[in-house]
């Protein structure tokens, strides 16, 4: 479909190896004129890597790019920007302090913005104007921190529109969306494509992908896979492409709903957040035995400080978190655990482990009290139940001596779940997106743990922002929005979801 | 009515707070790029000895003698800054263990001290220094003759600076790509902004201005010099500028504050006015002050409340993995 004049953006045999690891291997990717051309592929796949040799971030260690005919060699991203060629990072690039339109002033090099002298409120009726056209109001006034995620994601897609941009490229963008906000961006895009832009939309989403794109191009382990026309796919031949085989599913089935005695309760839970605001208000919960209740939302809206507040790493101002009948009032993590709370925290590397201890050390952090002579710790009796560990949940690994900083994504979650699971009564685990930025595979394995978890009696609290983790894996739904929760009353509702999510379940909520 | 403890304390108050206000202004252009320099200290000692030197030993006009070693007391200090920066920016060293080394480096019993020795600096009046500018009959009209017309070219100078930084970091492009490169490197990369050009310039600019603050005890507050002559000023001035929010024109605030508390003791003494038992709790007020401002401040969330720039203290790195 792509004659010569219409192609905007041309890669050829791109390699990037990083030390240990080839993240491009050899890739082709073409985009043209007026598309919106999806980079299909599993984390790790090598998606940003390559888009971030287009935008000049990083420099390719082989192969040629060249825009709308001509060969360029970007080696920075102001390079790219001068070029036409933008892109919207999955952490965004802004600076938060600043507001909207001192952000936008930053990258100018046009007009009002390249004398030294600056007035922002020069750029207001253009941010006004530009917002207008492409739906993507915002306020010039606001500061950056003031925002939700998903208007900094606006604020971003402006910068682009008003650096003139020709072809942007948007790096996971509706992680931080709610569906109704990502319907909204798709129009946005489309509307950009109409206009003869062309749009890289990266997404590891099938249906996302299949909603938005002409075309796919699908990588897989850092190499092409190839690239087909949206309108000739389907879910099931992307799914094969991209993982390369079939993929066997669990879901928690219906029915199934469990009968126990209530074991975690929450009531009237509120505590504040790192900035030092109220971040829940009023939180009350219950899980009951052999339950899993799914905590859907966007980032940001206190699920964090929820999963922290039970475990005892987050004070409460006021309310009670209970465990079968125990009070943990003011507790601190050892007392939660102690308690029969297991904790698979949001941030595996940073706060699930000591990422330079062994394997074996990590594995016994929650129960080297009882491996211990004293104050001596017996090495050889951890090493043994390391290895039981490393073997029971398949743990890909040199030996319980590794380096925990080493492993991949998915076996230093299940480094986590082991040590949770295995270091003492499970009465109680909640976990915060255990799946984010692992593969399918590995996705699958830590499903099938919360699964077995929860039929072996164990009380799950999911919290997590992918939904369709929170829908395969649920007996209930709560959907937290600014720091309270409400329920799904219709759990195969996405537009009840959705309107919770985004804080506008009133009408629902009235209604009954 | 100019004689009364309150306006000798603020007239003194704005001399001795001068120094503090270089060293302050110097500080926070470094710490708007990122870069805490903890190294002030010595570069004001550097500053203060090597302007000291450039009287003595310049035969000229006392204006030329002056200029010339207030801008000899600048390269000093920049070229101390100019150490900073390199282990800082381009090795990416810790900031803190660099700028500590550099003050022990050049303070007492370091370079400072071997200058000052070696060039035989101690113990001798200034052959010039800087004295009040305006005549004496304006100096005696009721409060601002002291306050304002009382004090010398170098007082006015900063006002100067303090209005210029002011405007450079509010109005301009390079202020505003200054803010961005200390708030957020990488969104400043990603806008084409030389992240390491901003720094080092910033940085080493602000060992200049410490160098100046040195001079100005040697030059004009005590025309002398004698070894460690500013007193932990440094350590000061890095307090004054987290207890003025990173902003230029509450540095000024500030750094008269603390001045006029070092102004207090001596007031007192010479009025035989006598505040419990002993003096030492007024002469060390300047000291606990400083302490109290980088207790109440030294952690992170307070620092980031304050408006500390978001990258203070980080190295950057473009191509991390």
């Amino acid at each position: 479909m792509a004659d010569a004049a219409t192609i905007a953006v041309s890669m050829r045999g791109i390699t990037k190896r990083f030390p240990g690891v080839v993240a491009n291997d050899r890739v082709d990717f073409e985009a043209a004129v007026g598309e919106v051309h999806a980079l299909l592929g599993e984390n790790g796949a090598g998606k940003t890597t390559l888009s971030h040799v287009l935008t000049g971030l990083y420099r390719a260690d082989e192969g040629h790019i060249s825009l709308y005919g001509k060969p360029v060699r970007f080696t920075a991203p102001r390079e790219a920007i001068d070029a036409g060629v933008c892109m919207v990072h999955q952490q965004f690039r802004l600076v938060e302090r600043f507001t909207v339109a001192e952000n936008l002033v930053l990258g100018d090099r046009r007009g009002a913005g390249r004398s030294f002298r600056i007035d922002p409120s020069a750029v207001e009726s253009q941010v006004r104007e530009l917002g207008e056209r492409y739906r993507l109001p915002v306020d010039p006034h606001a500061r950056i921190w003031q925002l939700s995620v998903g208007e900094q994601q606006r604020v971003e897609i402006l910068n682009a529109l008003y650096q003139n941009a020709k072809v942007l490229i948007l790096d996971e963008p509706t992680s931080v969306l709610t569906p109704d906000e990502a319907d909204t961006l798709f129009e946005t895009l489309r509307q950009m494509a109409g206009e003869g832009r062309t749009v890289i939309f990266i997404s590891h989403k099938l249906h996302e992908v299949m909603a938005v794109s002409d075309r796919i191009t699908v990588l897989r382990a850092g190499r092409l896979v190839g690239t087909v026309r949206t309108a000739d796919a389907t879910l099931q031949s992307l799914a094969s492409l991209m993982v390369g085989h079939d993929i066997e599913t669990r879901r928690r089935s219906r029915g199934a709903q469990p009968v126990g005695p209530e074991v975690l309760t929450v009531e009237d839970l509120w505590a504040d957040g790192d900035r030092g605001t109220a971040a829940l208000k009023g939180v009350s919960l219950t899980v009951r035995e052999g339950e899993i209740v799914a905590v859907a939302g966007v980032a940001g809206n206190g699920q964090r400080e929820l999963a922290e507040a039970i475990t005892g790493l987050r004070p409460c101002r006021k309310g009670t978190i209970r465990v079968g009948d125990e009070l943990l009032d003011h507790a601190d993590p050892r007392t939660s655990f102690d308690a029969g709370i297991g904790y698979v925290p949001e941030d595996r590397l940073g706060t699930g482990v000591a990422p330079n201890l062994p394997i074996s050390m990590n594995l016994e952090l929650r129960s080297f009290r009882n491996n211990s002579f004293g104050p001596l710790l017996r090495l050889r009796r951890m090493r043994a139940n390391a290895e039981e560990a490393i073997e029971r949940f398949e743990i890909k690994t040199s030996g319980p001596q590794m380096q925990t900083a080493q492993l991949s994504g998915g076996n230093l979650q299940k480094v986590v779940i082991a040590r949770e699971f295995s270091s003492g009564k499970l009465t109680v685990l909640v976990a915060a997106s255990p799946t984010r930025g692992l593969d399918v595979a590995a996705v699958e394995t830590v499903h099938s743990y919360l699964l077995d978890a929860a039929e072996s009696g164990t009380a799950v609290l999911l919290l997590s922002e992918d939904l369709d983790e929170i829908l395969a894996l649920n007996d209930r739904i709560l959907v937290m929005y600014e720091g309270r929760l409400s329920e799904v009353q219709n759990r195969d509702s996405l537009e009840e979801i959705s309107l919770r999510m985004a804080g506008s379940a009133d009408g629902l909520d009235a209604a009954r | 009515m100019n004689n009364s403890l309150l306006i000798v304390l603020i007239a003194s108050g704005v001399a001795y707070g001068t120094p503090l206000l270089y060293a302050a202004l110097g500080e926070l252009l470094a710490e708007r790029s990122g870069v805490l320099n903890l190294g002030v200290e010595g570069m004001m000692l550097v500053g203060a000895v090597m302007g000291f030197w450039t009287v003595q030993r310049l035969h000229a006009t006392t204006g030329v003698a002056l200029v010339a070693a207030i801008a000899v007391a600048a390269v000093a200090g920049a070229m101390m800054a100019a150490i900073h920066a390199f282990l800082v920016i381009t090795l990416r060293a810790s900031q803190i263990v660099s700028g500590l080394a550099l003050t022990i480096f050049a303070g007492v019993y370091g370079l400072s001290s071997y200058l000052g020795n070696n060039l035989n600096l101690a113990d001798q009046p200034a052959r010039h220094s800087f004295s009040a500018v305006f005549p004496s009959s304006m100096q005696k009209w009721p409060i601002v003759g002291p306050i304002v017309f009382g004090q010398n070219v170098l007082v006015y100078v900063s006002w100067a600076c303090v209005v210029a930084i002011s405007l450079y970091l509010s109005r301009t492009r390079p202020g505003l790509n200054l803010r961005a490169v200390g708030e957020s490197p990488a969104a400043a990369d990603t806008m084409g902004i030389n992240v390491t050009a901003y720094r080092y310039v910033h940085t080493i600019a602000g060992g200049a201005f410490a160098g100046i603050g040195g001079a100005t005890v040697t030059l004009a507050i005590t025309p002398q010099w004698v070894d460690g002559i500013t007193y932990g000023a440094g350590w000061i001035a890095i307090a004054l500028v987290i207890f003025a929010f990173w902003r230029p024109e509450l540095c000024l605030v500030g750094a008269y504050f603390f001045g006029a508390l070092e102004a207090l003791a001596p007031q007192l003494q010479a009025r035989n006015i006598q505040l419990g038992p002993t003096v030492l709790w007024t002469s060390s007020l300047p000291y606990v002050m400083t302490i109290l401002v980088l207790v109440v401040v030294s952690s992170g969330t307070a620092r980031r409340r304050l408006g500390a720039p978001s990258a203070l203290g980080n190295a950057y790195v473009r191509e991390e993995r």
